[in-house]
């Protein structure tokens, strides 16, 4: 039942573990799949309402001090924005779709970092929020039409007169299909299938311009027709590879790289999707092999001990934005339209070296409340206290020789768990 | 499975070389391998290996010139010819290469001709991949010079990355190299030496990712100890890396600069230490718009770190050791695209600098007008490249590397 939790969710609290435990695994798992009516977590944390773009009020006469000043203020939005995700993620408990959403925003990997627009930003997150629970298709059709994603891959520059291939390679590669299911005549097609939308950078509206727009016939995949965004979409969504591919991609994050998925995991939905993966039996053996990414480990530390990022005094919020920028895993800025690395590339000493400077922060951050129930603890049973926790199955003999001379120091022994291989790799 | 390979081998790169170390981490005790500076064969080389993520256009870069077709087929993106800094009457560099431009002068700098590989392929990952694994037929879960540390002894200390995650070249099959961060070197504070030893201990029957998790506070114990000695080694007259890191990350969170990863490798050379490999990178060359200022300005910085690399490395005997080897996942299409770029295209130059490279041309330049579905034809395989490299400066049998591959680029030494 941990296990379950472990992944769906960022980080199970003891209390979670408990009452599913009280539950059933048949019932926890169809709670966890259906959101409940209300998120009281949620809805503390609602969306930041942020200002127009700054670059709104811009034109060409503009001084350098006014294009600079927009550029801080943009700057500042965006971290208000990521400071707003990292408190949702903690505060929700919807953990489920906190973590889908997660997901998502790897997979379509947009990256702020060119986007610099929070607005745009915050409505790709709405986006993949109404689309994220359901089947591909809608998903897949908004998205293409998406101003973040658009801007991200030049979508705004690919028009009829010369075509830009970068939107319509990722859309198959990266976010439908998977390389090899596609030739390089279906880049070419799918790109004029894509002409014709533009990004209003000043209002952040997308609009289609029929000038633009390449509305000759098109052959995609074997199939001929005018195609356009929405018909592409369409089609793409429709291809039995794509079903088999986004599967794949939910396995690889949730079950990890070490057992390959099993066939027939892709059901009519991601939540469909998402039930055939917790209940295959393979995923039950993918137990204790699956290097946390970043953002999973901060944030599930965090819920476990009781912090709210929101509540930190500043100097210690930007420890942990900067505890996830070493480790290379800042939300809303992914490396590459590729998403973020996974499995042991996790591992290195440069991230270690950053983890144990963030678990220290997380240690001394720590909720007195939760620190007095490792100090409830008898000195001797400290460890196992703190295993209970952090939700670990149990330690080793090599991390217990190592947590047993720590229990007399509650905090470090906290950080000690959060670097260690167990808490790592869940 | 197999679309998700291209995918998997990028994402879990090092997760089999991974298993493997931690299964024989045990094996061999790093802290046994501390100071391992005197150990090192004064004569033997170095290799600095500079990947440019995106693919860097390089027709933009070492620039046809003298060919009508170049300005035909990308007429708002070519150079005129006024502004290219000549290196014959055919070709010249980018103006932002200055500092190289300078150097080709002086004999050297060594350019490999249209360097790719058979049936190319215009996804970055999956090019990014084959370069890195240099198996471009299916690439595989080892980075080429991951296979070279199998065989070199499998020590992270001898192929070193200053990135935060490991690049995939760097993972074998039963080893891996070291990512060490530019940034906040300093030892942890917090936990005692003693716990930081203790998690390192092989746990028996453990994942193999727990595995890694643990031998990661081995290789941090031995790497550690390798930068604070070059750091107290270091000249203190030399520009202290903190300093250098504290703009670099207070205008934006970038990731670290080039030229702060090759002021840290400059530092271990002078200091000696065991590195046989460094690993650098700089990104951004993905330029599908408004590619001719963005390029410039990355050119720019590439030519400014690897130039004032280059001169420093050559006031010192080790420095004098060391090759620089330059290159990028492919280059981009030759004609542009409406939006002031270029799409993703095949064939680029690699750039060599350094120890006994002979500066010059090297290979023969793809046609601009016999091409591949719109992209030039390789006339320079890749593994050529390698394989010279793994020869001359890495002292190695290429084969095994390699699988066997025969070709090397001639008189590149």
């Amino acid at each position: 039942m941990a296990h379950l939790l472990r992944r769906a969710t960022f980080g199970p609290t003891a209390e979670e573990v408990d009452a599913a435990e009280r539950a059933g695994p048949a019932a926890t798992l169809d709670r966890l799949l259906t959101p409940p009516a209300t998120d009281r977590g949620a809805a503390a944390t609602p969306v930041p309402t942020l200002p127009p773009d700054p670059y709104a009020g811009l034109t060409k006469d503009s001084t350098r001090e006014q294009r600079q000043q927009a550029n801080a203020e943009r700057r500042k939005q965006l971290q208000q924005v990521t400071e707003w995700w990292l408190d949702r993620m903690v505060a929700a408990e919807d953990g489920l779709t906190e973590k889908l959403l997660f997901f998502w925003h790897g997979h379509w990997a947009t990256s702020a970092q060119k986007v610099k627009s929070a607005r745009l930003m915050v409505s790709q997150l709405e986006t993949l929020r109404r689309h994220g629970r359901g089947p591909l298709g809608p998903l897949v059709a908004a998205m293409v039409r998406d101003p973040a994603l658009i801007v991200w891959l030049d979508g705004q520059k690919n028009t009829r007169k010369a075509p830009n291939e970068n939107l319509a390679r990722e859309l198959m590669e990266l976010f439908t299909l998977g390389i090899g299911a596609y030739s390089e005549a279906d880049v070419k097609a799918g790109a004029r299938a894509l002409t014709g939308w533009v990004v209003d950078r000043r209002t952040g509206v997308v609009r289609f311009e029929t000038k633009r727009h390449d509305p000759g016939e098109k052959s995609i995949l074997g199939q001929s027709g005018r195609f356009d965004a929405e018909a592409y979409a369409g089609l793409l969504a429709a291809q039995p590879a794509a079903a088999t591919f986004v599967a794949g991609r939910l396995w690889f994050r949730y079950a990890g790289t070490e057992t390959p998925a099993p066939d027939g995991l892709a059901g009519a939905d991601t939540i469909a999707t998402l039930r055939a993966i917790f209940s295959a039996p393979a995923f039950a053996q993918t137990r204790g092999t699956l290097v946390k990414q970043p953002v999973e480990w901060l944030v599930g530390g965090l819920r476990q001990l009781g912090i709210r990022p929101s509540a930190l005094p500043e100097q210690q919020r930007r420890q942990l934005l900067a505890g996830l920028n070493a480790l290379d895993q800042v939300p809303l800025r992914p490396p590459s339209v590729g998403g973020w690395p996974a499995g042991s590339a996790w591992l290195t000493t440069s991230s270690l070296q950053a983890r144990l400077r963030t678990a220290g922060v997380l240690a001394a951050a720590t909720a007195p409340a939760v620190l007095a129930r490792l100090t409830a603890a008898p000195t001797a049973g400290r460890p196992d206290a703190l295993a209970r926790l952090l939700v670990v199955d149990g330690w080793g003999a090599r991390t217990r020789a190592a947590l047993a001379p720590l229990a007399g120091e509650p905090r470090k022994l906290l950080a000690a768990g959060l670097v260690s291989p167990e808490y790592t790799v869940s | 499975m197999d679309t998700l390979t291209r995918r998997r081998f990028l994402l879990t790169s090092g997760v089999v070389g991974a298993g493997a170390l931690a299964a024989g981490a045990g094996a061999y005790s790093l802290r046994d391998l501390l100071d391992t500076s005197g150990d090192r064969d004064p004569q033997s080389r170095t290799l600095v290996l500079v990947t440019l993520y995106g693919g860097n256009d390089g027709l933009n870069t070492v620039i046809p010139y003298g060919d009508p077709a170049y300005r035909a087929a990308r007429p708002e993106l070519a150079y005129p010819d006024g502004e290219v800094r000549r290196l014959d009457d055919d070709f010249g560099l980018n103006p932002a290469l200055a500092g190289l431009h300078q150097r080709w002068s002086g004999g050297g700098l060594a350019i490999v001709r249209g360097v790719g590989y058979p049936k190319p392929d215009r996804s970055h990952f999956r090019s990014m991949d084959i370069w890195h694994t240099a198996q471009p037929d299916r690439p595989g879960n080892t980075g080429w010079l991951g296979r070279w540390l199998d065989r070199a002894g499998g020590d992270p200390r001898l192929a070193v990355s200053f990135e935060p995650a490991l690049p995939p070249l760097l993972a074998g099959a039963e080893s891996a190299g070291a990512a060490v961060p530019v940034t906040d070197r300093k030892a942890a504070k917090g936990l005692p030496a003693a716990t930081l030893t203790a998690f390192a201990a092989v746990e028996a029957g453990e994942s193999a990712a727990r595995g890694r998790a643990a031998a990661c506070f081995a290789d941090l114990r031995s790497v550690d100890e390798m930068i604070r000695q070059v750091r107290d080694s270091a000249d203190p007259d030399t520009a202290d890396p903190d300093g250098e890191q504290a703009s670099a990350t207070a205008t934006g969170g970038a990731r670290t600069p080039l030229d702060a990863q090759l002021d840290l490798v400059a530092q271990c050379v002078e200091a000696g230490v065991s590195t046989r490999v460094f690993s650098v990178s700089l990104g951004g060359f993905d330029t599908h718009a408004d590619e001719k200022q963005l390029q410039a300005v990355l050119l720019g910085q590439l030519d400014r770190a690897l130039t004032g690399f280059a001169d420093r490395m050559s006031r010192t005997e080790a420095g004098r050791k060391v090759v620089v080897a330059v290159y990028s996942e492919f280059g981009r299409r030759v004609r542009a695209n409406a939006s002031d770029g270029t799409d993703h295209g095949t064939a680029s130059d690699v750039l060599l600098l350094g120890a006994g490279v002979r500066g010059g041309w090297h290979g023969s330049p793809p046609s601009l007008t016999d091409l591949d579905d719109g992209d030039l034809k390789y006339t320079t395989d890749f593994r050529d490249v390698y394989a010279t490299l793994l020869e001359r400066v890495l002292d190695t049998d290429p084969g095994p590397v390699l699988a066997d591959w025969r070709g090397r680029v001639d008189k590149l030494f």
